[in-house]
């Protein structure tokens, strides 16, 4: 990719940013601007460095080197605390307090914060997120799958983020859920103006929900395309193998459809 | 079994003593364990050498444990100063504090690493700082680990804490030591029974608090810390009301003769309208130190084992010379006084069977000589190892026919079926008047002389009040009068009388 100047609407920049551990080189030299408004899906087979890019953003995992600019402040340099108040984190592991309600769950970043949430926010984030206000007394463990991932989200859009972090969100969903989970997302992202990065390593789920994506392999970011020009065969060769699968998958229940409508 | 009773409800003192040991040991061990627990779960170097350590205590039997702190703690004095307590209390403490510490750090590190790696991620990711974390995430979900931790800790610490005893601190392990030693078995039993039984309940309740903590039930939880707490108050109330600083404490070590001496001795005083408290059951190497350091006041020792423990002398200047030494030795080097003697050895001697003597007319080491080598000599197991054996064989040139080793008890009945001819005997033992058994005398001086002495602790060593109280017991008890008292202790059945009936039967004996 050539040097492009920073945008000026851009509210994520990555400048050389590295991350070894040890011999190994997880994220190799990562140029890239993130717009404001965006939003972007992070997409490599596992290992390609796409989880490790994310975490340098809310600085769960330092760089090497390199820098990671968030809203013109290089991001190491702002209070840990802070900063992660700022950026919400959906992960695949979920991580709801066990011992926490789901209410207190929610209410945890804004309660760290010293601004603890009054009920009507939490009833109103749970709304959001399609769950009953009444679920907010309720304990994790009783709760689905489904219903723990929409907590992890609303619990990462209580503190009012500017950016939102997924990494692999829907990942341990079944596929019903996670296809409306998606849905809500997306329609979250538009609703809230958030910018929002979406770590994940199934290319269908990046190409239906994002409107721009990124794809690593071994470190190194090898295509940066629109839906849209991903399917229409360019991004070079990784890019078109992980575009391939569902692609064929498509055209196969396609043809499996025309041929059982034409007996 | 009304004798089981009455010692189990006699018990007050020494379980409250045992539940604030044990309540501090355990305290203390939690203070310890869990920053190290923290720790060690933020650094695997921290985490090998914790758990290491901690391993590596637990296989030092807690005998030894408490034992060892002894020379710790007088070597600190070094730095601490002469006031640092080498006996009693600290060390108690510091030993079951190390005790308790494995099960406590080994729970809380295992519970440390089997937190849900998602809930730490978060925790992260919401921006919780590290002490936030540890204290809004990672202490609530290890609470009921840790919890079981202390459970087996403190189940522990109240068993071991029995064995404090032997370092004169006073605990529930007084009754069991004395009991064993005095072969009253009910009183080791109320001992024992009521060490379990405190260890049951602890666990009971621990068990409510680790539930509680588990179901996130503070009514569980709660309740079960405010029975410990009221529990441990009502022991350091207990405590605090029957203590007295100008009480005199007197010690006995761990055989019937120093139980009997010390209520001897203990009446005597509260007669005189002295508070009296007894510390019994010293290991024998730790009273001297005690006396000395005014841990105790009042013990009985005897010249023979000063001379050579404490002297580390190896000569025989005779009886009166060796007395005499070891007076002046005692008040120049620690400040002990010795009032006196009380009349009596218990050193070890030679005995034979009255009739066999007559028979052979044997009356002293000397007449054994010529008959010796058609004889059979028993001797307790260390025996034929000691100073002793070795200057009665050179001083008489004595060669016995065959030489065996006896446990005490068996040596006196293999003088009885006449498996052995002669035995190695304690002079004072009650069992020598009870087999009617003939001392042989040493007129060369061969054996070092065991004289009992009264030792006042440097606390106590200028009051005349006390001395002039405890004078009459000096040159009061003959040997025969000690024999009979130990026997009436030592011996099954009928006629068996508990320390403080043997003392009473021999105050009015000698006269006092």
């Amino acid at each position: 990719m050539p040097d492009s100047p920073p945008k000026p609407d851009a509210i994520l920049r990555f400048e050389q940013v590295e991350r070894r551990y040890g011999d190994v080189t997880a994220v190799a030299g990562i140029d890239c601007s993130i717009a404001r408004g965006s939003f972007v899906a992070l997409v490599g087979a596992s290992g390609s460095g796409k989880s490790t890019l994310l975490k340098m953003v809310n600085t769960l995992v330092a760089p090497s080197g390199g820098r990671v600019i968030f809203a013109g402040e290089d991001v190491t340099g702002v209070r840990q605390a802070q900063l992660r108040r700022r950026v919400g984190y959906v992960f695949q592991g979920i991580g709801l307090f066990p011992h926490f309600s789901v209410g207190e769950n929610i209410a945890i970043g804004p309660r760290l914060a010293g601004e603890p949430l009054a009920g009507a926010r939490i009833a109103e984030l749970l709304t959001l997120v399609e769950l009953e206000p009444e679920m907010a007394t309720r304990m994790p463990e009783e709760l689905s799958g489904g219903q723990r991932q929409r907590v992890g989200v609303a619990r990462a859009l209580a503190g009012d983020p500017e950016l939102l972090l997924m990494d692999e969100p829907f990942g341990a969903l079944d596929p019903i859920t996670r296809d409306a989970l998606g849905d809500k997302v997306r329609e979250l992202h538009t609703k809230l103006g958030l910018t929002t990065v979406m770590v994940t390593h199934d290319m269908a789920e990046a190409l239906l929900l994002a409107d721009r994506v990124l794809v690593m392999d071994t470190g190194s970011m090898v295509a940066d395309e629109t839906p849209a020009s991903l399917l229409a065969g360019n991004g070079g060769n990784v890019a078109q193998g992980l575009v391939s699968v569902p692609k064929q998958q498509a055209e196969k229940l396609a043809r499996m459809e025309a041929e059982g409508s034409a007996s | 079994m009304n004798g089981f009773w009455g010692n189990l409800l006699g018990l007050g003192d020494k379980l409250a003593a045992h539940i604030v040991l044990s309540a501090s040991a355990i305290g203390l061990g939690i203070a310890f364990a869990l920053p190290l627990a923290v720790w060690a779960s933020r650094s695997p170097t921290v985490n090998r050498i914790a758990l290491g350590f901690s391993s590596l205590v637990q296989t030092i039997p807690a005998l030894a444990l408490l034992a060892l702190f002894f020379p710790i703690l007088l070597s600190l004095r070094a730095v601490f100063g002469e006031d640092l307590p080498t006996l009693g209390f600290l060390p108690a403490l510091l030993a079951l504090a190390l005790y308790a510490l494995l099960p406590i750090l080994r729970n809380s590190v295992t519970a440390q690493a089997n937190l849900d790696p998602g809930v730490l991620e978060a925790a992260d990711g919401v921006g919780m700082t590290s002490w936030q974390k540890l204290r809004l995430v990672e202490a609530p979900l290890s609470a009921p680990f840790i919890m079981a931790g202390i459970r087996t800790a403190s189940v522990w610490t109240i068993g071991a804490a029995t064995l404090s005893t032997t370092i004169g601190q006073p605990s529930l392990g007084d009754p069991i030591f004395a009991g064993l030693q005095t072969q009253n078995w009910a009183l080791v039993l109320a001992g024992c029974l009521a060490s379990a039984g405190l260890a049951l309940l602890v666990d009971l309740l621990l068990g409510l608090i680790e539930r509680g903590l588990a179901d996130r039930s503070t009514f569980k939880w709660g309740g079960g810390l405010l029975a410990v707490a009221a529990g441990l108050a009502t022991a350091l109330a207990y405590q605090s009301g029957s203590k007295n600083d100008d009480a005199i404490v007197i010690a006995s070590k761990q055989f019937s003769e120093q139980y009997i001496l010390a209520r001897l001795i203990g009446s005597r005083l509260e007669d005189a309208g002295y508070d009296v408290e007894y510390r019994d059951g010293l290991g024998s190497a730790v009273v001297h130190n005690a006396v000395a350091s005014s841990s105790i006041d009042i013990s009985v020792d005897y010249t023979g084992t000063i001379w050579t423990n404490n002297l580390k002398r190896a000569d025989n200047p005779g009886r009166d010379a060796m007395y005499e030494t070891i007076v002046q030795w005692e008040r120049e080097a620690n400040g002990v006084r010795v009032l006196g003697r009380l009349g009596f050895e218990n050193a070890y001697a030679f005995a034979m069977r009255a009739d066999r003597a007559a028979e052979l007319g044997v009356d002293s080491l000397e007449d054994l000589v010529p008959v010796a080598s058609r004889l059979t000599v028993g001797g307790d197991p260390e025996f034929f190892e000691r100073p002793e054996w070795i200057s009665v064989r050179e001083a008489y040139g004595l060669s016995f026919g065959e030489t065996r080793n006896f446990s005490p008890t068996f040596m006196y009945n293999a003088l009885r079926s006449g498996e052995a001819d002669v035995i190695s005997a304690y002079t004072s033992d009650g069992r020598i008047a009870a087999d009617r058994l003939v001392v042989l005398q040493d007129p060369r001086e061969a054996l070092p002389s065991y004289d009992a002495m009264l030792m006042l602790s440097p606390r106590i060593a200028d009051d005349e009040g006390i001395a002039a109280v405890l004078k009459p017991l000096i040159g009061s008890i003959s040997v025969e009068a000690m024999r009979e008292a130990n026997f009436a202790v030592d011996r099954e059945g009928e006629g068996k009388l508990s320390p403080a009936q043997a003392a009473d039967e021999l105050a009015a004996k000698i006269g006092l």
